[in-house]
């Protein structure tokens, strides 16, 4: 049996890091409408965050901690972008076309709302569910 | 959208809720209760329309799917497809309610019978009612595809695979030959709505594709219904749940090759070719599926036989008739429209009888668990309602009253009747034999409706043969649907005038649209007097009989047979030889070296490039237009040169990795000072996540080393690395150097305006080119699905285990 390593180091870094990333992807996320940024990118640092997760802890101990199936994940959000596409057919417009307004809401004064934003975090969440699905099942892979 | 439209897409619709409905509630609830709404409620709709389309009236509805290519879903409700709507979602009513009580919901995968059945009813449906004829052939490939999955549900059974994958083959090449049959239809025409072009029929019949049009719109309608010689299908397609026989193989899908026949009869009708390829081959089929049925001693296959019968039968009565629709002929077009009146009546009641026959089997094999009729016997005091049922369906197909199948049989004589007297298109004395031809094909038909209820009823009872201990009457669930249908049987036989003006001569306008419905050649009488039918009739009962009684003298005469003639030798001599030769040629270039695969991607690129370049002259050098490049891009560029052949020359792995990642870090490092914020940043992102994917696989990977290469092997690989860069180099140049049109850029950025957005770049993912991103998220999707697959559900200590 091999002996623990010590990475102490390491996972103070992660714990400290990996809350940074996070936020930063988020932010990423909802600046994508007017600044860089946006679904793709957003996802993409998300599942980064998660794949250092991954690397300085081991799998099973992030498994228990952050029980999501990453395979779902990523079909959820392809359904998400498939579905916000459709219901712009309900209101008789063309397959995916987006629509946005300008809206007076408590606490955030006057904001823009737009449909673009669901469909992002469709394909936010099929990116984080792909990359994290790909790099876990190669990582995992006993040979 | 129409409620129309809705109630079309129903079936797919419902189909979504399946599987949760089945995972959620399967304990306690049978999912075929919820299912049968679906077929149900379109019932009901259609029934709604009954009198408004016997009155003449038609619905035309559009919906435009996809209006560039003039492709949309318009729907068309007129008399012929009343009576298929009503068939399958009638027929689909009963059948499930039938497959209730037939799977057992601890046992089957209930969810995937269901889905599959949803969306063959949806596909059917569809195709019965739609205008365009490419939303026809899409519906009907549709069909074929579900009708395969149904067909292999069982699908760990191997005579389930190969039944269905021998029916999806046959069935699809038909389907593409139909394909290209419609384009040329279309391009006839220039149109793809099925009513516009029967608008100008008179300019079809003289154009220079109509014969081939014709021919391979035939072949995808012969496959479909099981046409002599691609009949093979259909009794290999039996190994399917007894409900998907009852349902696809006898009273729905195997009918839309009829349906087309019947719909294009006033596109293609009135032309000899026609007349003779339908008329010829769907008598042909009529006697070789009875012969055959009389041979079978599995009843599901015996009625496999019957079912090619009577499609040929119902075949031959729409050819004989596409002759009312020859142009002057007078007075006769009432008597030929009498065959086609005749072929739509017996289609309806087949749908009634063969359902029920087929349900019918399935309650036998149900109870006693065994269909072959060699075992079973005496049936007849343990099940008599079942016994009662099959006696009126088998009589009916026999064409004895007072059943329905008594009054089409007659009318199918008096069609055959009608060609025999009225020579059309010459060949005099070839049309004589279609009665008598008809006549030895009803005998036939006499013989197995009779072994299908006198062996398992009758004789001698002998429950040791029996697979199951206790045999008794199935519940009353599953004897319900085929009443249903037999008291149809019998209610026709007395009204059918009834039927005839609300749902016959309605689609029968809709087949030969100048014929007037009212004439009085088109009312069903049971008694007309003693004429030839009749007599006709009367002689199919007496060789019947005698036929019947003697089968175990004459039944030897089949064995002379070769089976090397047969059909079924030529399909599967002809299915490995193709196999193998395919997997000769296919395995001589694709040899499993990735290397080797690598090798013809590069080639092919930079072949097609070059050679489009110099052909299309598009080799320009113009660096007038260029920026000027400062000290930093100097320096990144340098820097990139030095990292990428650092991977190339480093005999360590990870050295390797890391360099590669620096070229991509650099990379982005240029997209920062080239002011391309959201480029630097994916690039950043994805080179991190790929180098981490790299890390990973690393582990896996052996060690860099002084590889023992040939010197051949290096200089090829030398060779086309040169190649690629040259030619992506010159194709970047060229790119930048030509200004053919107004850059596409100006509309994006007026992104604001029209998306809201400030951000050019994600404004064009979400929204400009949304579709782009919704397919590219879905194939990220599949890969990631592949990836997993590939690595998780690999077989554990298989040879696929490579390290």
């Amino acid at each position: 049996m091999k002996p623990e390593p010590n990475d102490v180091i390491l996972h103070t870094v992660t714990k400290i890091a990996s809350i940074i990333i996070f936020t930063f992807s988020i932010d990423l996320f909802w600046a994508g409408h007017h600044y860089p940024g946006g679904g793709f990118i957003g996802g993409l640092t998300t599942a980064a965050g998660i794949v250092l997760l991954y690397l300085s802890f081991d799998i099973e101990k992030i498994r228990k901690n952050l029980p999501i199936d990453y395979k779902k994940m990523a079909a959820l959000g392809v359904l998400i972008s498939v579905f916000t596409g459709l219901v712009g057919m309900i209101y008789g417009d063309n397959f995916l076309e987006q629509a946005f307004g300008y809206f007076n809401l408590p606490v955030f004064g006057k904001t823009e709302l737009a449909t673009a934003v669901l469909f992002d975090i469709g394909v936010a969440l099929a990116v984080i569910g792909t990359a994290v699905t790909i790099i876990t099942s190669i990582s995992e892979d006993e040979l | 959208m129409s409620l129309f439209h809705m109630i079309l897409l129903l079936p797919f619709i419902a189909a979504i809720f399946v599987p949760i409905i089945y995972k959620k509630l399967n304990s306690t609830f049978h999912t075929g209760w919820y299912v049968i709404l679906v077929p149900f409620i379109i019932f009901v709709y259609f029934l709604k329309h009954i009198p408004a389309i016997a009155n003449g009236e038609t619905i035309y509805l559009s919906m435009s799917w996809i209006p560039s290519l003039d492709i949309n879903f318009d729907v068309y409700l007129d008399g012929l497809s009343l009576m298929f709507g009503l068939i399958i979602s009638g027929v689909g009513t009963l059948v499930v309610m039938y497959s209730i009580f037939y799977m057992a919901k601890e046992r089957e995968a209930l969810h995937n019978f269901y889905i599959y059945l949803l969306m063959f009813m949806g596909a059917m449906l569809g195709l019965v009612c739609s205008d365009n004829v490419l939303v026809l052939y899409t519906l009907w490939e549709l069909t074929s595809v579900s009708s395969f999955l149904l067909i292999a549900y069982w699908y760990e059974r191997k005579r389930s695979r190969t039944g269905a994958l021998k029916a999806m083959l046959i069935t699809v090449f038909g389907g593409l030959a139909m394909l290209a049959g419609v384009i040329m239809l279309a391009i006839i025409n220039d149109t793809y709505s099925l009513q516009e072009i029967m608008a100008n029929v008179e300019n079809i019949h003289s154009h220079s594709l109509f014969i081939p049009a014709m021919a391979l719109i035939l072949l995808g309608a012969f496959t479909k219904s099981a046409q002599f010689p691609f009949s093979i299908w259909l009794p290999d397609a039996m190994e399917a749940p007894t409900p998907v026989s009852a349902y696809l193989h006898s009273a729905t899908m195997v009918k839309a090759g009829l349906y087309l026949v019947a719909r294009m009869s006033p596109i293609f009708g009135g032309s000899s070719i026609w007349f003779w390829l339908v008329a010829g081959i769907g008598i042909i089929t009529l006697i070789y599926g009875s012969i055959r049925a009389v041979r079978q001693t599995d009843l599901k296959a015996l009625l496999a036989f019957s079912t090619i019968s009577q499609l040929g039968l119902i075949m031959s009565l729409l050819g004989v008739g596409s002759a009312a629709l020859t142009s002057g002929i007078g007075d006769s077009k009432e008597i030929f429209a009498f065959a086609i009146f005749a072929a739509l009546f017996h289609l309806f009641n087949h749908s009634t009888f063969k359902g029920l026959l087929f349900m019918v089997v399935g309650i036998i094999d149900h109870e006693t668990g065994t269909r072959d009729i060699r075992r079973l016997g005496g049936l007849m005091a343990i099940m008599p309602i079942t016994f009662t049922i099959a006696l009126i369906g088998s009589l009916s197909m026999a064409g004895l009253p007072p059943f329905n199948g008594f009054l089409s049989k007659e009318m199918f004589f008096t069609g055959m009747l009608t060609a025999s007297d009225n020579p059309i298109f010459g060949f005099n004395g070839l049309t004589k034999l279609f009665p008598f031809i008809a006549w030895i094909a009803s005998v036939f038909t006499f013989i197995y409706c009779f072994m299908l209820f006198v062996r398992p009823f009758f004789g001698t009872f002998h429950p040791e043969r029996l697979p199951k201990e206790k045999t008794h009457e199935a519940p009353i669930g599953m004897l319900l649907p085929p009443t249903i249908l037999g008291i149809l049987v019998v209610l026709i036989f007395f009204v059918p005038n009834l039927l005839a003006t609300y749902i016959i001569k309605p689609a029968l306008v809709a087949v030969v649209p100048s014929v007037s419905a009212t004439h009085k050649l088109f009312e069903i009488k049971a008694w007309h007097g003693v004429n030839t039918e009749l007599l006709m009739t009367i002689g199919v009962i007496i060789f019947g009989l005698l036929l019947f009684y003697s089968i175990k003298k004459w039944n030897i005469a089949f064995r002379i047979y070769p089976e090397k003639l047969s059909l079924n030798y030529l399909y599967n001599a002809g299915m490995e030889g193709m196999e193998q030769r395919f997997a000769s040629f296919t395995n001589r270039y694709m040899t499993g070296s990735i290397r080797h695969y690598l090798l013809y991607i590069l080639i092919f690129i930079t072949v097609v490039q070059i050679s489009s370049l110099i052909i299309f002259d598009g080799l320009k050098l113009d660096l007038s237009s260029n920026a000027d490049y400062s000290i930093y891009d100097v320096g990144i560029l340098v820097a990139m040169v030095i990292a990428a052949l650092t991977t190339l020359f480093t005999t360590n792995r990870i050295t390797a990795i890391v360099a590669l990642g620096a070229v991509g870090y650099l990379v982005m490092m240029l997209f920062v000072i080239f002011r391309a914020p959201d480029l630097a940043l994916t690039q950043m992102v994805v080179e991190t996540a790929t180098t981490v994917l790299f890390l990973l696989c690393f582990y896996h990977l052996p060690k860099l080393g002084k590889k023992l290469e040939k010197m051949k092997f290096k200089l090829v690989n030398l060779l086309i690395s040169i190649c690629v860069g040259i030619t992506v180099t010159l194709m970047t140049l060229s790119a930048s150097g030509h200004k053919l049109f107004t850059p596409i850029s100006e509309f994006f950025e007026n992104a604001y305006e029209l998306a809201g957005a400030n951000n050019i770049v994600n404004a064009i993912l979400v929204d400009f080119r949304g579709f782009d991103t919704m397919l590219e998220i879905a194939v990220l999707l599949i890969a990631g699905i592949g990836v997993y697959t590939l690595i998780k559900l690999r077989p554990k200590g298989s040879e696929y285990d490579e390290t």
